[in-house]
């Protein structure tokens, strides 16, 4: 059987973690091309539905990437995402969803290296999860 | 140089030195609309910034925030992007001539070997480089090649060849497809005709092997704070981690040296680096972050944080981290033959020889001149001090010896990053002062030609990939991509277009709008970062909106990071593209609004700092109304009669405020306070009352300048006994010559009244070095008198350390005490006694005294009325908070509102005027821009949605948003938002949205990147 290759879904911040995916880039560390990016303009942008909307429709993962705390180029915006996330997550728990599938890390603009291995670690432990199983549910 | 005819009058500015000050100088003048050359001599620029993973005291980052508008990149792409930034890197000046207003200026840029124009970084180069030397950055931790890319995040980026290691072998020329390697590459030399020069010439950290007894080089596991900063960062080969370089242990006993190279005669570096003691408590706390149960011992004589927000540090590193302090000096480290472990030898502060082992130790190197800045030094024709720093004068901070050259930074004198922004500003104001006098407009207004109705039809699409270096289908199956992507959807028009620079292909772009009558755009490229600015760029100058161009990452983002292979990086990149093309039908062409400012300035307080912004900003060409709430100008500095460093404050004083009441640009009001505020950056409106009139003021930047004042102790018998007097009291008398003073026996002071306690837990930084100078001038008068200071910590840093250990010299003495065991200031029978424990000896000390004084510290102004009435910020001690305490360390959040002085931190003369210098450029920039451009992505609400909850006005950062009271709708200030979305996500009914981020537009890229 083919081996099963998780879709993750990834919002990153323009500020730090997107130029930081940039810098992995432009400094070529290689990392596994199951993660699709989306390019937002802080990690306080990232609604919760969108982050359901990805689950439900098929991901398997969703990162989302900001500026260390106190870095946010919008004075806060990471904290509100952390808040978002941790009550999120807090739900999924609740309704006996793995909460596991949603990432929240910070990742800065130099720090290429980190984003990579970020991929690469996600990658793997969502292969060991297999499937998300929230699109079958969702349309049964 | 050749001499020529004189030279020309120029209003471009050359920075010398890109780091912290140089980067800060460029893109204040820069944004100010004046050319700037801005030359480095390494082939990078960022000075010591990108090595700072971690900056304190906030633990941050912080290698972003540098840029005059925030929100912003970091300094370093934005000076590589500014328009009008020339960046020479590799390059140093060897010769000027001329005079301020009209320098001419030769520069030699070294050769690199690699044309970065045609180098597509694909390291093959590196691989067969057969020679390996220590890399420069980070301390020589690492290894690099002889073509090398200098640091990870190297801006330019670009590699380069080390012609005093390379062996001319070729073998990089044979491998490098795009042929960018060329080995004959010659040197350029540049004449440039500026009108002044900045120095942003930094330091060099102290060569931690000239102190023979510690180690280092000699043993593995002895580092510098310069590689031990290095390996604490994420990028490093440990990965944050701090190992041994001996066995790649983690260490678990860890000592850090402080002053190795400052405060140290025996190696003639007298004075105090200012910064150690802060930089190894932040690399302390983090290895204990990375290992909790790391044992860390930090050797130190005095510790000194005496910046805003330090104090609190320091007692977080002792108590939260544990961190072991130990007042001792270490005498010499051995190494241990077997186990590599070090062996400390110490004599603690009773004078006891002490041995203890440890793993690793870091020193905490102190800050010095290079020769090559010495060098540079002299071709410039500046003077240089004693300890081979540049000479200033004190109440001219950053003016150097030649006029027309300027300073800023720890060319200076040591120092921090938020002091080092604050003189970099400071300079960028003096130059805008010396080049705005002839009057002439900068360079800033361009014109675009008007827009289409571009976008207004359905959408047409023309995708476009940018090739350089590889081609597409070097990479992807590009025929089957190219086919994809021309099915989807309103996609009309499909191509490749190899170039050479990312701006290469924009002629033929501009062709096919036409041809295709293309309304939309998708470009991928490479390195978007650069991309989005070019190309938006480019495309205004044909008339295309902007911002109805999408773009989308094929290079960096997917074909070069991915290793698996054609099938795999085609279908994701076909992915990106679906994901793009949705986004890019639901384009919008937002036009960008923008407003008028009023060129006015209003600065509050007329003290010195509000004094000298007043000046400056007036002498750049802008209105100024300073309002002071006093009869009498000159705020604290009038009750100064002289400094630690010798100037006269008063003649200082006196001249500064004839220049400001003679200035026909400023207008005073005296016996005046703001009573109210309203508007935004660039355009406010103010109340003010004078002299119980109301007057109203129309102004376009606002910077608070109204100071501290003296603590009031209400210890030690002050205020009960006449012979208990504050240090300033003290200066009075010793000005006046007071009878008080004349025949004194013994003097005791004490340090820290009101300081470091649990009212003011913070250091009032200056309180040392008043004690010093009261000391030597009483001293100056009867040197046979006693004196005596009790202190707790000398925090006589940078070049005041010279003045204390003159003191000591001179016979005064210090005797520390402990915070828990004051010292006790007793009257009876009418003599004066204080009794003191001496922790050093651990006994009681009495001392009969004449006269005892206090020093007591600063605390600020009660703001609390102001800081509501301007909407400005306090912090938990009653100073101004700034909106980033290391790179905006004048600014409040919002734009337009700044601050200077005493009300920011305590501060001694010489730092107000550089405050209030760098406040007026800050403020400068803003009124000369002209007019405020809106952000990219404004917020907008869809009043038919909209039911008033007015949660949107709350979560908004910046105070753009308001309730229009006649609808009772959300309404959004357009000039004031930053678009940040958070307004977006917090409508419950969809009714605030963003530019080209409307929820739709997210969750249909998000749909098509999920499929
Ligand atoms: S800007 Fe990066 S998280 Fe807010």
């Amino acid at each position: 059987m083919e081996e099963f290759e998780p879709r993750i879904i990834a919002f990153l911040c323009h500020w730090c973690t997107y130029t930081g995916a940039d810098l992995a880039g432009t400094t070529r560390q290689q990392y596994p091309p199951n993660i699709r990016i989306i390019h937002m303009m802080c990690s306080g942008a990232v609604d919760t539905i969108y982050i359901l909307k990805a689950l439900i429709d098929g991901a398997d993962g969703v990162l989302i990437g900001g500026c260390h705390p106190g870095d946010c180029h919008y004075q806060t915006g990471n904290y509100k995402a952390r808040r978002r996330v941790g009550i999120l997550k807090e739900i999924f728990h609740q309704v006996g969803f793995t909460e596991d599938r949603i990432w929240l890390r910070w990742i800065s603009a130099s720090e290429g290296k980190l984003f990579a291995d970020t991929v690469t670690q996600m990658v793997e432990e969502l292969k060991k999860m297999g499937p998300n199983p929230m699109k079958k549910l969702w349309l049964a | 140089m050749a001499k020529g005819k004189k030279a020309e009058k120029s209003r471009d500015v050359l920075v010398v030195g890109a780091g912290i000050a140089g980067m800060q100088s460029a893109l204040l003048l820069a944004e100010a609309g004046l050319q700037v050359h801005l030359v480095e001599s390494s082939p990078a620029i960022g000075g010591y910034f990108p090595l700072l993973d971690k900056t304190f005291p906030t633990n941050s980052c912080g290698v972003c925030f540098m840029s005059p508008l925030p929100p912003a990149y970091c300094p370093i792409y934005e000076s590589e992007l500014h328009e009008n930034i020339r960046l020479m890197t590799s390059s140093h000046v060897d010769g000027i001539e001329g005079e301020p207003g009209a320098f001419r200026v030769s520069v030699t840029q070294r050769p690199t070997f690699v044309d970065p124009g045609k180098c597509n970084n694909c390291v093959s180069c590196v691989e067969v480089c057969p020679v390996e030397v220590p890399r420069e950055f980070g301390g020589g931790l690492e290894k690099r090649k002889a073509i090398y890319l200098p640091f990870p995040q190297a801006i330019p980026r670009s590699y380069v060849i080390d012609p005093a290691t390379c062996t001319r072998c070729g073998e990089c020329v044979k491998v490098c497809s795009p042929g960018a390697i060329d080995l004959d590459m010659a040197e350029q030399r540049h004449t440039l005709g500026v009108g002044a020069v900045i120095l942003g010439l930094g330091f060099e950290p102290f060569k931690a092997e000239l102190k023979g007894e510690y180690g280092f080089g000699r043993y593995d596991n002895v580092l510098s704070s310069i590689q031990y900063e290095r390996m604490l960062s994420f990028s490093s080969p440990s990965r944050g981690m701090p190992v041994r370089r001996s066995d790649g242990r983690v260490p678990k006993k860890i000592a850090f040296l402080q002053c190795v190279g400052s405060r140290d005669p025996s190696c003639g570096q007298t004075h105090c680096s200012t910064i150690c003691c802060m930089y190894a408590m932040k690399q302390a706390m983090i290895t204990k972050e990375r290992d909790p149960e790391a044992e860390i011992a930090l050797f130190y004589m005095d510790i000194r944080p005496m910046g805003k927000d330090y104090e609190r540090y320091y007692e977080r590193t002792k108590g939260e981290y544990g961190i072991d302090f130990r007042r001792s000096a270490v005498s010499v480290v051995k190494q241990l033959q077997q186990t590599r472990d070090l062996l400390v030898t110490y004599v603690t502060e009773e004078g006891s020889f002490r041995e203890e082992q440890f793993d690793l130790i870091v020193l905490s190197v102190g800050f010095t001149v290079s020769d090559e800045v010495k060098e540079l030094a002299q071709v410039m024709g500046i003077e240089l001090n004693e300890a081979g720093f540049c000479r200033t004068e004190e109440f001219a901070p950053t003016q150097t010896s030649r006029p027309g050259i300027y300073i800023g930074g720890t060319f200076r004198e040591p120092r921090d990053i938020p002091e080092t922004v604050v003189e970099g500003a400071s300079a960028a104001a003096q130059v805008a002062t010396l080049l705005a006098a002839d009057g002439e407009k900068g360079v800033r207004d361009k014109v675009y030609p008007e827009e289409g109705a571009l976008g207004e039809g359905p959408p047409r699409i023309g995708v476009f990939f940018l090739s350089r270096g590889h081609r597409l289908s070097d990479i992807f199956m590009a025929e089957e991509l190219i086919n994809h992507v021309q099915g989807l959807r309103d996609v009309v028009h499909g191509e490749e277009i190899l170039v050479n620079a990312p701006s290469d292909g924009f002629d033929r772009i501009k062709l096919r709008i036409g041809e295709m009558e293309l309304n939309r755009l998708v470009v991928a490229g490479s390195s978007l970062r650069t991309l989005r600015m070019d190309f938006g760029e480019m495309a205004r100058g044909i008339g295309f909106n902007p911002s109805l161009i999408e773009y989308a990452d094929l290079w960096e983002g997917c074909g070069l990071v991915h290793p698996q292979g054609f099938s795999e990086t085609t279908h994701k990149a076909k992915v990106l593209m679906e994901v793009a093309v949705e986004r890019a039908r639901r384009l919008e062409p937002v036009k960008k609004g923008s407003s008028q400012i009023s060129r006015k300035g209003l600065v509050i307080g007329g003290g010195i700092a509000g004094l000298t912004a007043s000046l400056n900003l007036a002498r750049q060409g802008h209105d100024v109304a300073l309002v002071e709430r006093e009869d009498e100008l000159g705020g604290n500095a009038r009750h100064t009669w002289y400094t630690l460093k010798g100037s006269d404050p008063q003649v200082f004083l006196r001249d500064l405020i004839e220049m400001v009441e003679g200035n026909p640009k400023i207008e005073i009001f005296r016996k005046a306070e703001v009573k109210h505020l309203e508007g935004s950056g660039g355009n406010y409106r103010t109340l003010i009352s004078v002299d119980g009139q109301e007057k109203s003021l129309e102004h376009g930047a606002i910077i608070l300048a109204n100071g501290g004042k003296e603590i009031k102790p209400h210890e030690y018998l002050y205020g009960q006994d006449s012979r208990v007097v504050t240090q300033r009291e003290l200066e009075g008398l010793i000005h006046s010559e007071d009878e008080r003073i004349r025949d004194l026996k013994r003097v005791v002071m004490i340090q820290c009244v009101g300081s470091r306690d649990e009212d003011h837990p913070y250091c009032s930084r200056i309180c040392c070095g008043h004690a010093v100078k009261n000391a030597l001038k009483l001293k100056e008068r009867q040197p046979e008198m006693d004196l005596f200071i009790l202190y707790r910590d000398v925090r006589t840093y940078g070049f005041y350390e010279h003045a204390y250990s003159g003191a000591r010299d001179k016979g005064v003495i210090f005797i520390r005490y402990d915070p828990d065991r004051k010292p006790q200031v007793i009257s009876r029978d009418g003599d004066l006694t204080i009794s003191t424990v001496d922790p050093v000896i651990g006994a009681k000390v009495e001392l009969a005294a004449d006269l005892v004084v206090l020093s007591t510290g600063i605390e600020p102004n009660d703001n609390r009325r102001l800081a509501e009435i301007v909407g400005a910020d306090l912090n938990a001690d009653g100073f101004f908070m700034e909106a980033n305490p290391k790179s905006a360390p004048l600014d409040f959040v919002d734009r337009g509102k700044f601050f200077c002085g005493l009300g920011h931190s305590p501060n001694f003369i010489e730092d107000s005027i550089a405050q209030g210098e760098a406040a007026s450029m800050r403020a400068g920039v803003l009124l000369s821009v002209g007019e405020i451009e809106q952000v990219d992505h404004v917020a907008y609400v869809n009043h038919r949605l909209c039911c008033g909850c007015g949660l949107c006005i709350s979560v908004c950062p910046y105070g753009a948003r308001f309730m229009d009271e006649e609808i009772w709708k959300a309404e959004v200030m357009e000039d004031v938002c930053r678009g940040c979305s958070s307004c977006v996500v917090v409508c419950r009914n969809g009714a605030s949205q963003q530019h080209n981020f409307e929820k739709a537009t997210v969750m249909a890229m998000v749909d098509a990147a999920v499929t």
